[in-house]
């Protein structure tokens, strides 16, 4: 649906509009990306309220297991390098794709989709590994039961927004090969898919490292 | 745009149209609202004749009321049902969807919402919530019986009590779903606000309902995501064997519970990091048209539009920050409570601005008493008598005298159900033409008015006097305390109040559907009022305005004004047909 400035009469006194004096999105941009940046921040606000909770029940519980002990920080450091690597390819994907090479978005599209997968795969295994040790939601080898259940609850849904992501990417490669994608809808997936590594960034940094 | 032929079904039921969808989501609003008013009959036949038999109720519930007599749990559940209908699926479906929906495109001057389809699919998901949260009545256990706030331990056990189970799943559920569609809402009256306004609708000339509409979906949209990450870890609590909320060497019915290390306040901050901000989704709005119907029926501008702005921003700011006033009695270090008096304080600032500037509105006004501004200044007056009760409660050092006695029950009646339903009211009469194209019966409108206000006024700050007294809320058997025997009959007073105002909304009803079909016809802008729904046909057409859409030359309170022979311009009217005062 126009917003209306060319539908106005040309024949009714028009106003000199200023960036915010309607007729137009005051961002110079539509209200998808703007809808899309919204949602990021409300979305952005749960991963919020778990880390929060998380460091709630880290104040009030006295031994917390130490992380060094408990993960193979070495393999967390590559996936996390992984992801942020695809976070540069995504971006070069937007850039091909604002200036008009979608051939060459396409490429970077489908590497991007290359590393979010790996980080899934590493992140399995991971996860395989620490249940074969006897980490459970409510019980594990190395303390209080809260940590597993954090463990499990926080990485399990940034790798549940990864999945999304990597559905997203594909839906788009999909789209990108019936020639039927818009660099307007590339910049869309790449917000998301940037988001997800930013939020990946608080993740890796409150529960492995801190 | 609206050439091509609709079928009934496209045209009523999966509309797209934003006004087919807000008046959606005000019928399913009213619906979940008689039930809810059904709920508080029960609730109140307890309170004032309690363990006494009603045999035609047991054969209606008999599990709940079996042989008349109510079962605790029962009553319980009736409690949290009724807070969990009206705050989410009434008041917030009416006001806040449905109002909104209706009012903001039509307001700001544009055709439709942003993006239709995700508008039609929050209405969608929103029944749906609806349905399965009334669907936890008729599941094994009953619906759950937690509170509207649920609360662990007794949300997070299946065997706490029998609402524990089935029904509080339920409940969860149906949550997830409401904050589902209210997030699909929210983007929605974001989006379209910033970017979808009228050539020349300056932020600055938007009308005040507007205003508070932007102010709640962005405070939704910040404070659900907290709600929405408590209930994922209570659901893994209930179904998946951690313990969030569970301390450890908790002992429910005489068993200890395999549980460890959680904390229950963590849900408590988590719900209400949510919970205060959306009583502020609920109430902004209801200020909000109260603002937008003051000056057409006393013929003059608002006073302090500016600064109005500014409050409702404030309020909106301030109100992410004080939700620990609602834990004042959950042990909170004295230091943390005086933060949290101290900010809550300061919002009486904003809100006293707001309230001053009604009555400012009011001052030197020929006030014309028509239905829709009988109701604003039922707005008004709650918001006073509300207000005040708040000062007391938002001090640490009385509410942890008074949280759990009926003053808090009387003090949110007044605010999240008194200045919301009026509110509700007031929009229902003012917009009405707007929406049918008929007026509502003038007659009946101002006897619904006072069969609402006076048993309200009766029955909640009664309440207020009630919980000076020390009766405690939430208990069922209440008359087995002696200290507060003599609250009887008070309560008996209060429960026939009660019974008064809910059956006076039967006129509503009557009113509303008689005026649908047979009700005065009305013109395009009945009120004579300045905002730019009122420049399109009544009812407005598929995408509000004609060929083209209006373009804005002035600020939405142009009234008392000298333009030819009437006494207001609307904001298209070109500056050089009527003077332009702001």
């Amino acid at each position: 649906m126009s917003n209306g400035v060319t539908e106005t009469a040309g024949s009714v006194s028009m106003p000199v509009l200023g960036r915010w004096d309607g007729g137009s999105c005051p961002f110079d941009t539509g209200w998808r990306k703007l809808m899309m940046w919204v949602f990021i921040v409300g979305d952005g606000l749960i991963f919020a309220g778990f880390l929060a909770a998380f460091g709630f029940a880290r104040a009030m519980t006295a031994e917390w297991p130490d992380q060094s002990q408990v993960f193979h920080l070495s393999l967390i450091a590559f996936m996390t390098f992984v992801l942020i690597s695809s976070s540069a390819t995504m971006a070069s994907a937007v850039g091909c794709a604002r200036d008009g090479d979608l051939a060459g978005a396409s490429k970077w599209v489908f590497l991007t989709l290359l590393g979010g997968a790996l980080f899934l795969g590493i992140q399995a295994y991971e996860w395989t590994t620490l249940i074969g040790e006897g980490a459970r939601l409510n019980h594990n080898p190395w303390g209080v039961p809260l940590f597993g259940a954090y463990f499990f609850l926080i990485t399990g849904f940034h790798g549940f927004h990864v999945l999304t992501g990597v559905i997203v990417l594909a839906t788009l490669a999909w789209r990108m090969s019936r020639g039927v994608a818009t660099s307007g809808g590339v910049e869309l997936a790449g917000l998301y898919w940037h988001f997800i590594d930013l939020v990946w960034v608080f993740v890796f940094t409150c529960f492995y490292l801190l | 745009m609206s050439d091509h032929p609709q079928s009934f079904w496209s045209k009523y039921i999966f509309s797209f149209d934003h006004k087919v969808i807000g008046i959606q989501y005000i019928v399913t609003g009213f619906v979940m609202a008689g039930i809810g008013a059904l709920l508080s009959i029960l609730i109140r036949l307890q309170i004032a004749w309690p363990g006494q038999p009603i045999e035609f109720l047991g054969k209606l519930f008999p599990e709940g009321m079996p042989g008349g007599y109510m079962m605790p749990e029962f009553y319980i559940a009736l409690v949290t049902m009724h807070g969990t209908i009206m705050v989410f699926f009434f008041i917030s479906y009416v006001l806040v969807s449905g109002f909104g929906n209706f009012l903001i495109p039509l307001q700001i001057g544009a055709r439709d919402m942003a993006f239709p389809l995700l508008n039609m699919l929050s209405y969608w998901v929103g029944l749906v919530s609806a349905l399965v949260m009334l669907g936890a009545f008729f599941v094994e256990g009953g619906a759950a019986a937690s509170g509207w706030t649920a609360y662990p331990p007794l949300s997070a056990l299946e065997s706490a009590v029998p609402g524990s189970g089935m029904g509080q799943t339920l409940w969860l559920l149906s949550m997830a779903l409401f904050i589902v569609s209210f997030t699909m809402g929210g983007l929605n009256y974001v989006a379209t606000i910033f970017s979808m306004r009228a050539p020349g609708m300056s932020m600055m000339r938007m009308p005040l309902t507007v205003w508070s509409y932007f102010v709640a979906a962005i405070l939704g949209l910040l404070a659900f995501p907290a709600l929405t990450a408590g209930a994922v870890m209570l659901l893994f609590d209930r179904h998946l064997g951690t313990s969030f909320f569970l301390p450890a060497g908790l002992v429910v019915g005489g068993e200890l519970v395999q549980a460890g290390g959680g904390s229950p306040l963590l849900w408590q901050h988590l719900f209400w990091f949510l919970g205060h901000p959306e009583v502020y989704v609920l109430l902004l709005p209801a200020l909000g048209i109260a603002f937008d119907v003051l000056p057409a029926f006393t013929r003059k501008p608002v006073f302090g539009y500016r600064l109005s702005v500014y409050a409702l921003i404030a309020t909106g700011a301030l109100g992410m920050i004080v939700w620990g006033h609602h834990m004042f009695v959950s042990g909170m270090s004295p230091f943390s409570g005086e933060y949290f008096s101290i900010a809550t304080m300061l919002i009486t600032i904003p809100m006293a601005i707001i309230g001053v500037n009604f009555l400012a509105s009011l001052w030197g006004g020929r006030v014309i008493f028509k239905t829709p501004m009988l109701f604003a200044l039922g707005v008004v007056a709650f918001f006073g008598t509300g207000g005040l009760g708040g000062l007391f409660l938002g001090n640490a050092t009385a509410d942890i005298q008074l949280h759990e006695t009926y003053f808090v029950v009387g003090h949110f009646h007044f605010m999240i159900g008194g200045v919301t339903l009026m509110g509700t009211f007031t929009a229902i009469y003012f917009w009405f033409p707007k929406m049918f194209g008929r007026y509502m019966s003038e007659g009946l409108g101002r006897a619904h008015f006072w069969f609402t206000v006076a048993p309200f006024y009766t029955l909640f700050l009664g309440q207020h006097f009630l919980g000076l007294q020390g009766l405690t809320r939430r208990y069922y058997a209440w008359d087995s305390y002696q200290y507060v025997a003599d609250a009887l009959p008070t309560n008996v007073l209060l429960s026939v109040a009660a019974f008064v105002l809910v059956s006076g909304q039967v006129l509503f009803l009557g009113n509303f559907v008689w005026s649908i079909f047979r009700g005065r016809v009305a013109e395009r802008n009945p009120w004579q009022a300045t905002t730019l729904e009122w420049t399109t046909a009544s009812p407005a057409p598929h995408g509000n305005f004609g060929e083209h859409i209006p373009v804005v030359h002035r600020w939405p309170y142009e009234y008392g004004i000298d333009a030819g022979g009437e006494d207001f311009a609307d904001q298209s009217v070109a500056p050089d047909r009527a003077p332009v005062t702001a």
